[in-house]
């Protein structure tokens, strides 16, 4: 444990009962009164997820946007100022380094977030691909907390005292909290409306209190984190994307809409496993690792799988070989049980707020 | 920590109230706090012969998954069909609506704790 990091909010977590565990790295909260009661909090109201582990970099200079359209997949040419955009950061062969999202903060001036368990790489992958340009990792002085849930919106303009209805999914914009200048974006990973919010490290402490001073707002953490991800379809990297894996396998093809000469592209036509969303009958979860059968044989595993609170049944991805992605039903063989599962659409769950359109104000 | 004393304790975490020639089974407040909100539960049926010391069912949660290991041997008479669709029962109440299972005794193991020395195990654990 002498490495693991901390964020600046791991004291609070510890002092505030929080169960810890070691995640990429970094000391983290997997939860509080429990996985459950936070799940269908986030669900319900509004809840508040340390995610200052999370690496961001801004990356400028003359030719930026030219020269970032080449190193990820992200399509750039029409994203405009004030909107970001998920995409990947591919190797030569089109498999996944990691997932991430770029925001446009101005002329050739882009602030890209990725994963704290790939944040290295991908600084040097950047830093190599981008020759010439600024690629500066501002991970350790800036705080991200995300605040998730149908009564996001409300929450946030109350503490703000400032209109948010106009800011749509996936855009975001500055704005000043007690003379600190924030970054609010309409992003996450809970399938529910929320924000992302970016403030400097110093003041994630006195932020993290401040929301939590709304009686909606409760704290979540990685555990419902990881239940909310699932039922609404998101990938996770080390689980659904990998290396070995192209973004088109993991059926997310239609988001590769780039027309520039990325690195990776060429690799994305071939298809040899396809990501699989699967439900279950019942309540016992898949396990990251579990085979797939079908007919008898070995035609896949499992990448994660849970029980999924807001359907009350086990959920799992599982990469399957292509020849055998159409079958529609599989059986999953678990350390105790043979489970039957079948192929759905995603998201699991349906009734997520995420890209609500919000009516303007009068 | 507070543990009936009027129960029996295993090393692996179940309780066992002995009435007569029967009992009943469940697991400690120790291991439904280390298990965390449990999603699913494996309970063996009634008429299985179960034995002190081997597993007989196993208990999932959201983050893991752990066998449940008899802490008696015997004939299961009843069993708590609750679980099933509640099992979370057991995280509210390790000790009462949470039992497991039924049993009638065909013998008593040596081994079994008091919640004194089941204590001592758990503090031990969780350091």
């Amino acid at each position: 444990m002498a490495d693991i990091l901390s964020t600046p909010l791991t004291a609070w977590h510890e002092a505030h009962g929080a169960k810890m565990a070691p995640f990429a790295g970094w000391n983290m909260p997997i939860q509080y009164e429990g996985i459950l009661a936070e799940h269908k909090h986030t669900r319900e109201s509004a809840s508040v997820f340390d995610i200052c582990h999370m690496g961001e970099f801004l990356i400028s200079g003359p030719g930026a946007q030219e020269a970032l359209m080449k190193a990820v997949s992200h399509s750039l040419a029409n994203l405009a100022e004030g909107r970001c955009r998920y995409g990947f950061i591919l190797n030569e062969q089109g498999g996944v380094l990691d997932d991430c999202i770029i925001y446009h903060l101005g002329p050739d001036y882009f602030m890209v977030v990725v994963n704290a368990a790939c944040c290295e790489q991908d600084f040097n992958v950047l830093k190599s691909r981008l020759a010439g340009l600024k690629v500066e990792d501002i991970s350790e002085r800036t705080a991200k907390i995300d605040l998730q849930g149908p009564k996001a919106v409300e929450v946030m303009e109350d503490f703000l005292g400032e209109d948010l209805h106009d800011l749509g999914y996936f855009a975001f914009r500055y704005t000043t909290w007690q003379g600190s200048k924030m970054m609010v974006s309409r992003t996450g990973y809970t399938g529910e409306l929320g924000y992302e919010l970016y403030i400097d490290a110093s003041r994630a402490v006195d932020l993290w209190e401040g929301l939590l001073g709304d009686a909606r707002v409760r704290p979540a953490g990685l555990g419902a984190r990881d239940t909310l991800r699932m039922e609404s379809g998101l990938a996770l990297y080390g689980h659904e994307l990998d290396t070995e894996h192209t973004p088109v396998e993991a059926g997310m093809g239609i988001m590769m809409k780039s027309e520039a000469d990325y690195v990776g592209r060429a690799g994305l036509a071939a298809v040899r496993e396809k990501l699989l969303p699967l439900e279950l009958d019942g309540r016992r979860a898949p396990r990251h690792g579990d085979s797939i059968e079908l007919d008898g044989k070995v035609v896949g595993r499992v990448t994660s799988g849970t029980f999924a609170p807001s359907l009350n049944r086990a959920i799992a991805f599982a990469w399957v070989k292509a020849e055998a992605a159409d079958a529609g039903s599989y059986e999953v063989v678990t350390p105790r049980a043979r489970l039957a599962a079948k192929t759905v659409s995603l998201p699991f769950y349906k009734q997520g707020t995420a890209r609500t359109k919000l009516a303007p104000k009068a | 920590m507070s543990n009936p004393t009027d129960l029996k304790y295993v090393k692996s975490h179940e309780w066992v109230r002995i009435e007569g020639e029967e009992a009943v089974v469940g697991i400690s407040q120790f291991a439904q706090e280390a298990l965390g909100d449990i999603t699913y539960v494996e309970i063996p049926q009634v008429d299985d012969e179960v034995e002190a010391g081997s597993e007989c069912g196993s208990l999932e949660s959201v983050k893991a998954a752990s066998d449940l290991i008899s802490p008696v041997s015997g004939k299961v008479i009843a069993i708590n069909e609750e679980l099933e669709n509640a099992p979370e029962i057991i995280n509210q109440d390790p000790y009462g609506k949470g039992w497991i299972y039924r049993v009638k005794l065909s013998g008593l193991p040596d081994d079994l704790l008091d919640a004194a020395v089941y204590e001592a195990v758990c503090a031990e654990e969780s350091h």
